[in-house]
């Protein structure tokens, strides 16, 4: 029994796609560093990275080959295995995510009359995925952290794994938010509720749409370990956290792992808050554009937070998730579930 | 569907055999990273009977939450020492008489229990949320608030368990 011509196509189509993603998100590190260095750079009044090619711009390129021929340390007292699978079981499920991450609306090819959709599958419960699998990144830390047999990396670790879950549950409850406001879990269903124009968008739920987007933001910056939340790795009093003992292409896996989780967080709040590809005013602009345009300046956002706000205290990082959070996003599911009922 | 039958095969023989190395193996940090493989299947499991919603809902829950704090514990265990304890040899019966109980529900489970008389959704046809969650707040009303309430309990013994610690 052999499948017809147009699974066969499917299937095809579904490689295609795997393959054009991984490909991208592999690379997007590359122009990442640069930005991020020239932001860190224009921000403390110097040109950052200026020596390698017109503006820096081939330097990650140059740091990419230093990190493949730095030696590859191994503790003597390392849990080897673990210490050698972490920084995968961390990349995984960052790119994983992207599965069910949709960035344009389908479009017809014309003369096949075949649909083409602009994302490798659309789960049901697409924004559930993301979380979980998101979350699932989580691992790569603490393992890493406590394979490394060091005290600063296993102190990291566990550091990590108290505030990923507890900015988690922030991070779930401005999911089901916008599940309220859009009445779908499928991100596709999402981003169609919020066709028209900018009001039309959730951020512009009002009054509850703005309060659920800082929500998100906070608990996504602090769900991918950033400034002013990288506790994790704070320097001045943990070295450099988990990945203290890592070195080489181990590190820069990790490193890679951050990036992609935040184009996530990124792509989610464009999907979730900003209407996706959905442009705010309709000038012929394709939608996929838009969808880049706004995921840029998320993370151009937390670029630029990186360099302008300090880091928390721990205990200060436990009481913004717990007391502040997660109230208000009890309060708001409330009022969001009585204006979906009465307005 | 003989790729259905394939995909079950590899998940259930990964997912028993992780689980044999959580209860074989003596580092308690592998044994919790065995049962998050064990786990991932079962979510695997749940997906080939066409419900996504618990399969993630699975991976949400056990392994990017409960395992994330059983690691938390465990990483704070002596590990050297951990692997060192063994079943005390009086101890033993106790454990082969619990054994042997969960051997004989399971077998009733699969043998009386009726499973043969469960429906997978038809091919394509996946099982929506909604679906779930009218039946849940419907017909399994009491059933789910019991379950609220066996938590709270659970909740609740933790926090007094954690009060005489202290005091």
């Amino acid at each position: 029994m052999w499948p017809d011509i147009d699974t066969i196509l499917l299937v095809i189509v579904m490689l295609v796609k795997v393959g054009v993603v991984t490909i991208i998100l592999l690379n997007l590190p590359i122009p990442l560093t640069w930005l991020e260095r020239k932001v860190a750079g224009h921000i403390q009044q110097r040109p950052g990275p200026m020596r390698v090619g017109p503006h820096g711009i081939l330097q990650p390129v140059a740091d990419g080959i230093k990190l493949i021929f730095k030696e590859d340390i191994v503790p003597a007292k390392a849990d080897k295995l673990l210490f050698m699978f972490a920084p995968v079981v961390s990349l995984v499920p960052a790119l994983c995510v992207f599965v069910a991450i949709p960035v344009a609306e389908s479009v017809t090819i014309p003369y096949i009359n075949k649909e083409l959709t602009f994302y490798v599958a659309d789960f049901n419960v697409g924004i559930l995925f993301i979380l979980a699998r998101g979350g699932m990144g989580i691992y790569g830390i603490i393992l890493g952290g406590w394979a490394s047999n060091s005290k600063y990396a296993m102190l990291g670790g566990l550091r990590s794994a108290a505030q990923m879950i507890s900015y988690e549950v922030a991070l779930s409850f401005s999911a089901i938010g916008v599940v309220m406001m859009s009445n779908s879990l499928s991100l596709v269903e999402i981003v169609e509720s919020q066709a028209g124009n900018l009001f039309d968008w959730n951020i512009f739920y009002l009054p509850v749409g703005p309060i659920w987007f800082v929500i998100f933001l906070i608990a996504g910056m602090a769900e991918i370990n950033r400034i002013p939340f990288d506790l994790s790795e704070d320097e001045g009093s943990l070295a450099a956290g988990f990945f203290v003992e890592y070195s080489a292409m181990k590190f820069s896996l990790f490193a890679l792992a951050e990036y992609t989780a935040m184009v996530t967080i990124a792509t989610l709040g464009t999907l979730m808050f900003l209407g996706g590809w959905n442009g705010p005013v309709d000038i012929g602009i394709p939608p996929i554009f838009w969808f880049i345009g706004k995921t840029f300046v998320l993370i151009y956002f937390f670029m630029v937070i990186r360099f302008t706000l300090p880091r928390y205290r721990y205990d200060q990082l436990m009481t913004i998730g717990w007391n502040v959070l997660i109230p208000i996003s009890l309060v708001l599911v409330l009022v969001t579930g009585l204006m979906r009922i009465y307005l | 569907m003989l790729i259905e039958y394939i995909l079950f095969i590899i998940f259930a023989v990964i997912a028993i055999m992780s689980s044999l190395c959580v209860v074989t193996l003596r580092n308690p940090v592998h044994c919790a990273g065995y049962l998050i493989v064990t786990l991932l299947q079962v979510a695997a499991l749940f997906l080939l009977c066409r419900s996504p919603f618990l399969a993630v809902v699975q991976v949400f829950i056990y392994v990017g939450a409960v395992l994330v704090l059983f690691l938390f514990v465990v990483l704070l265990i002596d590990v050297k020492k951990a692997s060192m304890e063994i079943f005390k040899p009086k101890h033993r019966p106790l454990a082969y008489g619990v054994l042997a109980i969960l051997l004989i529900e399971t077998l009733v489970v699969i043998f009386v229990g009726g499973l043969e008389k469960i429906r997978l959704a038809a091919p394509g046809a996946e099982v929506k949320v909604e679906t779930i969650g009218r039946e849940l707040f419907t017909s399994y009303i009491f059933p789910f608030e019991i379950v609220s309430v066996v938590l709270l309990v659970a909740m609740v013994g933790a926090i007094v368990m954690a009060i005489d610690r202290r005091g």
